[in-house]
């Protein structure tokens, strides 16, 4: 190669580079791009292929699909194993939702007074949002277990339950329901507690002072003051405990796996035993996609209050 | 009236320690029992008469052993370990650069773009486990670890994405303005300048994402069959409780030692995760 021409791809080569390297619009497009192609044709591919089977016949077994409509909606309707798992998921849901706002409500207005050893405190109480939740449902699952059940153990021998009461906590339709509440609560009251005492710590001292140089009592100074200011935080708190309640299958799975006769379902677990132990892709398709609706208007409820907080 | 309000600060006071001692109770139970559990003697944790906060027998170091040696548990370690490596390494590599652009080079259109990003780390697997095991399987990747490899990055990568958004934001622009002076080019500042300062951020989506491949449990149960691929998390609830014979003392061996330590770590990475989950909605 002329030493002239190798300028000339030299220079190229420079301009080509310049080009991508110092032109923010490109640069920006090329850094960006991978993360977004992964994300469509991983989340956005599947989203759509699962809207596609809900309205097909889709098994585990065949290849051909055939366009059958609404049909796996309306098998699904009149399916009451399917409407009690409907309902399940909001009751679920929803109590225990209502309960993690109440108790972390109190938790973080506790934690916000410094003492020692909270930062122990802090790790315990964080240790059910972070530990996987498989395996801290099966700390519940021994907790729970029929014969040897340290709860139960424990309200004999301080009197509280007598000695023909020993109830079967998992195979009791209202106490697995219970049971389910329970922890779902215990490991989403961390991720809220959290959230909250980010927002108490957010309100100026000032207005502290003043509530107490004006005499303010404690419920008054909290429930009438501090909790309206972090209300829009107590509301992204729920919001997100609502997106992780709504679609747990762990819990369900590994504490109650629906049982007794599915009186525990929800629509997750269904879709699991429906779509891929049962081999019924469309079926399985059709009830998650049921949680769908919930999701977005979580979703939207979620972004208008962070553009309203924003111009706040 | 002094005495008074002595009376109502020590009552605050009791009732404050009353809160935070019976959730922190609340909260570690399973954990504590975990640990118990793993020590005692099998006939000692199988007598409904004997009290079971108490050790009747001494202490053994028996049910460890048999989750060491003589169970799957190792390997199910070394398989999430495989996983988190990997996915940590895809995620580093699609969310930095992302992160990076739609801080500093997209201009206004980079906070819609990443919250955008943002929300379909909030479209759950529940949806999608469905749809993603047909792929995994005509991509021919069913019962192979690489099939996790291949799907977790699908929600680790938005949320890593959105909280390396967050730190590259803060970093003065002057710095890399002088980088630009030196002679570097744009992207030449990201990489030696903008990225060494940025390590923190880094290991927060490191720990994040192990912790994340820890906790899924609903791919790695759909994709894969064979208990010799199994993830700690799926691994554990199904293996180790075999039909209606339970080895609590191994099981609850197994789980505390996969959850406790990871979570200590990831304690001291906590505020800057839940900082993501409210960007936006507080201004602090």
């Amino acid at each position: 190669m002329t030493t002239e021409a190798r300028r000339a791809t030299l220079a190229g080569r420079r301009t080509w580079r310049n080009r991508f390297a110092d032109d923010e619009t490109w640069l920006g497009r090329l850094m960006l791009a991978p993360a977004v192609v992964y994300i469509v044709a991983l989340v956005g591919f599947p989203f759509v292929l699962a809207l596609f089977y809900s309205v097909s016949n889709a098994t585990v077994g065949t290849t051909g699909l055939r366009f059958v409509g609404l049909e796996n909606f309306r098998q699904a309707l009149d399916n009451p194993t399917f409407l009690r798992a409907l309902r399940n998921t909001f009751i679920f849901a929803l109590i225990s939702q209502a309960l993690v706002l109440v108790c972390a409500t109190a938790l973080a207005l506790a934690l916000q007074k410094e003492f020692r050893g909270k930062w122990f405190v802090r790790l315990l109480i964080l240790l059910p949002w972070v530990a996987p939740i498989s395996l801290g449902t099966i700390g519940w699952l021994w907790i729970f277990e029929p014969i040897y059940s340290v709860i139960n153990w424990t309200l004999r021998s301080i009197g509280l339950f007598g000695p023909n009461t020993w109830p079967i906590w998992l195979g009791q339709p209202r106490l697995a329901m219970a049971s389910v509440i329970t922890v779902h609560v215990w490991r989403l009251l961390p991720l809220a507690t959290i959230i909250l005492l980010g927002g108490l710590s957010s309100i100026p001292q000032d207005i502290h002072d003043a509530a107490a140089i004006d005499g303010a009592s404690f419920w008054r100074h909290h429930f009438q003051i501090t909790v309206p200011l972090i209300r829009p935080i107590l509301l992204v708190a729920l919001m997100f405990g609502l997106i992780f309640a709504v679609t747990d299958m762990i819990v369900i799975y590994v504490l109650t796996r629906g049982g007794p006769y599915d009186q525990t379902q929800v629509l997750a677990t269904l879709a699991f035993f429906t779509g891929i132990d049962g081999g019924d892709l469309a079926g399985g398709a059709a009830i998650a996609l049921f949680l769908f609706p919930v999701l977005a208007a979580t979703a939207v409820a979620l972004l208008r209050l962070a553009r309203r907080s924003e111009v706040v | 009236m002094l005495a008074y309000a002595r009376l109502r600060n020590a009552g605050s006071k009791a009732a404050t320690f009353a809160v935070i001692a019976g959730f922190a109770t609340f909260a570690a139970f399973p954990f504590a029992w975990m640990l118990i559990t793993s020590f005692k003697e099998t006939t000692d944790l199988l007598d409904p008469t004997h009290n079971p906060f108490v050790f009747h027998k001494p202490p053994t170091l028996e049910h460890i052993r048999v989750l060491l040696f003589e169970t799957q548990f190792p390997r199910f370690a070394l398989n999430t370990l495989f996983v988190g490596g990997m996915v940590v390494l895809i995620t580093l590599i699609l969310a930095i650069p992302a992160g990076y652009s739609l801080a500093k080079l997209t201009g206004p259109i980079g906070e819609k773009l990443g919250i955008a990003i943002f929300f379909t780390y909030l479209v759950p697997s529940t949806i999608l486990f469905i749809p993603m095991s047909r792929i995994v399987s005509g991509l021919g990747l069913q019962d192979s670890l690489w099939s996790l490899v291949l799907v977790y990055p699908s929600f680790t990568v938005p949320f890593s994405t959105w909280l390396l958004m967050g730190f590259f934001k803060v970093i003065p622009r002057d710095l890399e303005e002088a980088a630009l002076i030196d002679g570097l080019s744009r992207f030449g500042a990201f990489l030696k300048v903008v990225i060494p300062v940025s390590i923190a951020g880094i290991l927060t989506v490191v720990i994040f994402t192990l912790t994340l491949v820890m906790q899924e449990f609903v791919y790695a149960l759909t994709f894969i069959s064979p208990s010799s691929k199994f993830t700690i998390s799926v691994g554990v609830p199904t293996v180790l409780v075999r039909g209606d014979v339970y080895f609590w003392g191994s099981l609850m061996a197994g789980c505390f030692i996969a959850s406790v330590p990871i979570a200590i770590l990831y304690n001291f990475f906590v505020d800057r995760f839940i900082a993501g989950f409210t960007v936006g909605s507080v201004k602090g």
